[in-house]
């Protein structure tokens, strides 16, 4: 097994560690905390299914972000796509009288429409066409896609009477489900591992992803190959909108059941750092949202039981991405050791 | 149209057009030498606490400047290790630093000050009523009275633009952005250039973080910058990555709050719709279609010596 393989395991060890040290020097105790994270994320049925509640839309919006990753693109703003894949879902949720076999898929689709449309068509073609950069129109996109929610709600056409900014319940017909009584955890758990096994089917077997893998490997020659630049773009970016207005939907019509000005769009951050972990893996991804889940959901039980504060958390999240940003540091272990040998050139990018 | 005959409007555009400003000129500090920044937004994040926790210790808002100064050049010292000598990814790497400042701030806040906040003692910067500006007709109310920071934003803003653009190091630092091998042969130590310009980056977005959470206010709340850092970083590109053009951007940026802020509950439109304006103007700047820019040429791309 060689370095680089076990190197986001080294990370998060080197992560947990620095964590601990942290807890110790503010005058807790890191094992309490630590064992309060565990027992809160995994200890009981409950606290598994809620951390399955956050896992289930990291998951999907890190398989959005990886697909683009994959497929040359910095997509950013799954965040964005995702509150549209929310506004999507609700509106249909209570606005359309439908049974429910057909209610749950419009909603969803509307979603998926959504989040690949807002994905794909400004940064898409700002892209395709006038060589914009997407990490910055992307990430434009989302706070413009918050701001036009808030807008929404606060007084716009999809206020409930009263004054909460907060849109009118989902019918019982557009509610997914609940898998385990007492929890937030719905059926749409199950739809992770199918849309993992899809989003790799797609990339790894069929033309349309080798063309997008090719165009995001080398646009030169994946144009001599006869790969439409402009086209690989906004597909690639309609696929990665799409899975995080799914996400989007599955959030509102499963947990929120309706669509409060709260709906967080922070999962379009920690997707980044899923994706990466994962090294763009879809399997990766799931492990790696069920780790992200899981540090959510116990860190709260951690602030409660050993008084150790939820952000946490998040330093042990930066750490990890840090760490896994900095895979240089392997060079230069390797060249210490090896001293004058000459270094085999880094691999690009995956 | 009352509402933009309002000095009020003017002032406060120019009040949230500072932080802004700061961390923008950062951006132009760092991606002249070719790194793209986006962990501005938590460099930032870093300073506003330092300033807040060092002003309220040692009783001196001063002491608290001084503090963001440091906090956002050490912060930018682990940004700068990663990306100029590991040649880690900018774009990960920024992400990196944003989520672990916005971590560590709230660890820190929650493990300090807990439910209580920062001490409402906290001293903030003075606010100066600048003679002779403050007496002229109609710039006077506009221009006169604002927390130090602004005006000292204008002394940062000028020295910035007179080393990047009129003395050698500044030469040597644009050369490292534009073409880093043409430099390197010319005797430049091209990666000590990009760190200390990386630091020096991390220096002014920490006088932006600071500039919220002890110019404007008196406290720290956790994720506090709100994106701010993000919004500099398009103001670096509609400004042109010159000092003077990210300055002006990030006045529009502030104008367009201070107006969302100004027409809040007039009906006539959403200040939600407002909020975007930046945004849609940033999107539309990239694209090209308002005013046409062009990065640094090696913007983005880690400097491998040894290739």
């Amino acid at each position: 097994m060689s370095a680089r393989t076990i190197w986001p395991g080294i990370a998060i060890v080197i992560a947990f560690v620095v964590g601990g040290i942290l807890t110790f020097a503010f005058g807790n105790d890191p094992i309490t905390a630590y064992r309060a994270l565990l027992s809160g994320s995994f200890g009981d049925v409950y606290s598994i299914a809620s951390t399955l509640v956050v896992t289930l839309p990291l998951a999907i919006t890190g398989i959005a972000v990886a697909f683009s990753f994959r497929s040359g693109l910095f997509n950013i703003s799954a965040g964005g796509q995702y509150w549209l894949g929310g506004i999507a879902a609700a509106w249909v949720g209570y606005a359309v009288k439908l049974p429910a076999v057909l209610h749950i898929p419009l909603a969803m689709l509307a979603a998926v429409a959504a989040g690949a449309l807002w994905g794909a068509v400004i940064p898409g073609l700002a892209k395709a066409y006038r060589g914009a950069h997407e990490v910055i129109t992307t990430l434009m996109m989302t706070y413009i896609a918050t701001d036009f929610g808030h807008y929404l709600l606060e007084g716009g056409p999809m206020q409930a009477p009263g004054y909460t900014p907060q849109s009118p319940p989902m019918q019982p017909s557009a509610i997914i489900a609940t898998l385990v009584p007492g929890t937030q955890l719905t059926w749409a758990i199950l739809l992770v591992p199918v849309i993992a096994v899809l989003a790799w089917f797609v990339l790894q077997r069929t033309s349309l992803g080798f063309s997008l893998r090719l165009a995001g490997y080398n646009l030169r020659a994946a144009r001599y190959a006869g790969v439409n630049p402009v086209a690989a773009v906004l597909t690639a970016l309609a696929i990665s909108g799409g899975l995080a207005g799914f996400a989007g939907s599955i959030q509102v019509l499963g947990v929120d059941r309706r669509l409060f000005d709260g709906f967080d769009p922070s999962y379009g951050y920690t997707a980044i750092v899923v994706a990466l972990l994962a090294r763009n893996g879809p399997f990766g991804v799931l492990l790696a949202a069920i780790l992200f889940g899981a540090l959510d959901t116990g860190a709260s039980q951690m602030q409660i039981v050993a008084n150790v504060p939820f952000n946490l958390a998040g330093v042990i999240q930066g750490i990890i991405i840090f760490f896994i940003a900095a895979e240089g540091l392997l060079r230069y272990f390797r060249r210490r050791r090896s001293a004058p040998a000459a270094e085999p050139r880094a691999a690009a990018a995956e | 149209m009352n509402v933009l005959l309002n000095p009020e409007l003017w002032s406060s555009a120019l009040t949230l057009a500072i932080p802004i400003a700061f961390a923008a000129l950062g951006g132009v500090f760092s991606e002249r030498a070719g790194v793209v920044n986006i962990a501005l937004e938590g460099k930032m994040l870093i300073g506003a606490f330092a300033a807040v926790a060092f002003a309220s210790l040692f009783h001196s808002a001063w002491i608290g400047l001084i503090a963001a100064i440091l906090a956002g050049a050490l912060t930018a010292m682990l940004f700068a290790w990663a990306t100029v000598y590991l040649r880690a990814d900018h774009i990960i790497a920024g992400l990196a630093i944003d989520i672990l400042a916005a971590g560590l701030t709230g660890f820190l806040f929650n493990s300090i000050y807990g439910q209580m906040g920062t001490p409402s003692d906290t001293p903030s910067l003075p606010i100066w009523h600048v003679p002779l500006l403050r007496d002229i007709p109609v710039l006077g109310p506009v221009l006169g009275h604002h927390e130090a920071l602004v005006y000292l934003f204008f002394l940062v803003l000028g020295v910035s633009n007179w080393v990047l653009f009129r003395t050698p190091i500044g030469l040597r630092w644009r050369a490292v952005g534009e073409y880093p091998r043409a430099a390197d042969a010319a005797g430049v130590p091209v990666l000590r250039v990009k760190f200390w310009a990386v630091v020096a980056a991390g220096a002014v977005a920490g006088l932006g973080g600071a500039d919220l959470s002890i110019g404007i206010l008196n406290s720290f709340s956790p994720g506090m910058t709100t994106g701010r850092g993000f919004i500099a970083l398009a103001a670096v590109i509609f400004g042109a990555w010159r000092p003077w053009g990210s300055f002006l951007a990030a006045l529009l940026f502030g104008f367009a709050t201070s107006l969302s802020f100004q027409l809040q509950g007039t009906a006539a439109i959403s200040k939600n719709i407002l909020l975007m304006l930046p945004y849609i103007v940033t999107i539309l700047a990239l694209t090209g279609f308002v005013g046409r820019t062009t990065a640094p040429a090696a913007d983005g791309q880690p400097y491998d010596p040894e290739r």
